[in-house]
């Protein structure tokens, strides 16, 4: 099964085998990752699963959605450029290694 | 209350009634032995099928097309029965009509917008920080968990501040009118004429103050997203189910520590925990208990068969404490990841306004324990019955200054 690494705002490293089909989100919360706060489960509507990208990782992730987009206008931490909501990220075997790193917060 | 044997499709029937008095005065045994009963059970009671398990509540929930709210979030079918007030466009409704509805609340009340009124809110709860300073003793509910949501959501709403005692009798009759017809349905729907007149009034366009939520609402008509008729339901939506939910979360977290002081000095030592403690009463107490789904096809769940046409009554309170998906479920830990509780629903149907009940409960519970050292109940605290809503009527406390 395919492995993301979460960085918390700290530096450290976080790994996590995610299972079939699921998302970031749901793969940091299953393994109480801190800094994934995911209050609404995972329906796109707190936007407290807050990531940003890995540079090299950007183009391969599928393209933001209109819900998405709107919500990250919301985040706590600062939106960049390579904002995502992991909840919207599902974990697929090309995305193995993949680097998310930890805003300093959720909300 | 017993579960009897199986009878024909395996699905095991229970003459348990989850809308009467003695089960909203201890709903937890009768939780436990839904859910242990089998993962989908049938109450002759009112010939509905439940779901009591996570597994299973969170199943229905996150499949609308099988499991509709077209035909009323309730026990009545509105394919069969005349609603007793006009469908709501959001909560009464499937996709994709109600794609184009949600899209506007959920613009309202988006987290950008938390954003912008958070020191506002923030600054309210300190106020009424102060006034229970002053008073020591008083009612938790009347005091605070009403007082609170009301010294801020009726102005966030843009409301006139005539007529607001009207708020939270008529969500009362909102939530009542979704169960059985109980004496609890009856009696409201007979009462609710003057707090129905008051509502349409309140959400006609001229009667919304500008910059509030339901000026933000009418706004959308001259966006094109919804039509002028369509706005006033979706005010109404806000009316019905944005005030006496967030009295009941708040209620249940106020109830939750000063019930559990360890809890209490927890949050206290580390008021980062203060969104965490206001979600885990969510879950813990689960304001919302149930709503229903009509099944639009036949369908086989966890293998049972349900038929067309099917009214399907999920516990969400009790999912919220099944062992099978929380380490002890009965515990109140401010700490838990709560991530995925159904306390406020799950799917495309999911509370539109949980960022609101997660700002007020927050910013309150962080105002209260800065500046109080301890929360004492000194009196019997009263339950208030409603057929949806669990929450208390009244919790005489005392509290100590920090």
């Amino acid at each position: 099964m395919p492995a993301i690494i979460f960085i918390h705002a700290d530096g450290k490293p976080d790994r996590v085998e995610t299972s079939g089909g699921e998302s970031a989100m749901q793969a940091a919360t299953r393994h109480g990752v801190d800094g994934i706060l995911a209050e609404c489960g995972g329906n796109a509507m707190c936007a407290t699963c807050h990531v940003y990208v890995d540079e090299s990782w950007l183009a391969r992730l599928p393209a933001i959605a209109d819900d998405e987009d709107a919500l990250l206008d919301g985040t706590a931490a600062e939106r960049r450029p390579n904002s995502r909501l992991s909840c919207q990220i599902t974990i697929t075997s090309e995305l193995d290694g993949l680097v998310l790193r930890l805003p300093d917060r959720q909300v | 209350m017993t579960a009897s044997g199986s009878a024909g499709s395996g699905v095991p029937h229970l003459d348990v009634d989850p809308f009467d008095m003695t089960f909203f005065a201890d709903p937890y045994p009768a939780h436990e032995l839904l859910r242990e009963a089998g993962p989908v059970v049938y109450l002759d009671k009112w010939k509905v099928y439940g779901v009591a398990r996570y597994a299973e509540v969170h199943a229905v929930l996150n499949d609308p097309a099988t499991f509709c709210s077209s035909r009323g979030v309730g026990l009545s079918d509105f394919k069969k029965e005349t609603p007793w007030r006009p469908p709501s466009l959001i909560l009464e409704a499937d996709p994709p009509a109600h794609t184009r509805t949600r899209a506007v609340l959920s613009k309202v009340l988006s987290p950008t917008v938390m954003k912008q009124v958070r020191d506002r809110f923030a600054a309210a709860a300190e106020e009424r920080v102060d006034a229970l300073l002053e008073q020591r003793s008083f009612d938790a509910i009347t005091d605070l968990a009403e007082a609170y949501p009301l010294s801020i959501f009726p102005d966030a709403l843009g409301l006139k501040p005539e007529g607001r005692e009207h708020l939270i009798p008529y969500a009362s009759v909102v939530f009542n009118a979704f169960g059985p017809p109980n004496q609890l349905r009856q009696q409201a729907i007979k009462r609710s004429a003057p707090h129905q007149a008051y509502v349409a009034e309140q959400c006609q366009r001229e009667n919304l103050a500008p910059g509030g939520f339901g000026a933000c609402i009418h706004a959308q008509v001259d966006e094109g997203a919804i039509t002028a008729s369509e706005a006033p339901l979706l005010v109404r939506s806000l009316l019905s189910a944005g005030l006496d939910t967030t009295v009941n979360g708040i209620g249940a977290a106020v109830y939750c520590l000063a019930r559990f002081p360890d809890q209490w000095q927890r949050l206290r030592e580390d008021l980062t925990l203060a969104r965490g403690a206001f979600e885990e009463a969510v879950r813990f107490e689960s304001p919302v208990q149930t709503f229903f789904r009509t099944t639009t096809r036949e369908v086989e769940l966890s293998g049972a068969r349900i038929g067309e046409g099917e009214k399907v009554l999920m516990f969400l309170a009790a999912a919220n404490r099944d062992p099978r998906r929380w380490d002890d479920p009965d515990a109140y830990d401010i700490t838990r990841r709560t991530s995925g509780h159904v306390g406020f629903g799950s799917g495309i149907h999911m509370c539109v306004g949980q960022l609101v009940a997660r700002l007020e409960g927050e910013v309150m519970l962080t105002a209260l324990a800065r500046r109080i050292a301890k929360i004492e109940i000194t009196g019997e605290p009263k339950r208030r019955f409603n057929n949806t809503l669990r929450g208390l009527d009244s919790l005489p406390v005392t509290i100590t200054p920090a």
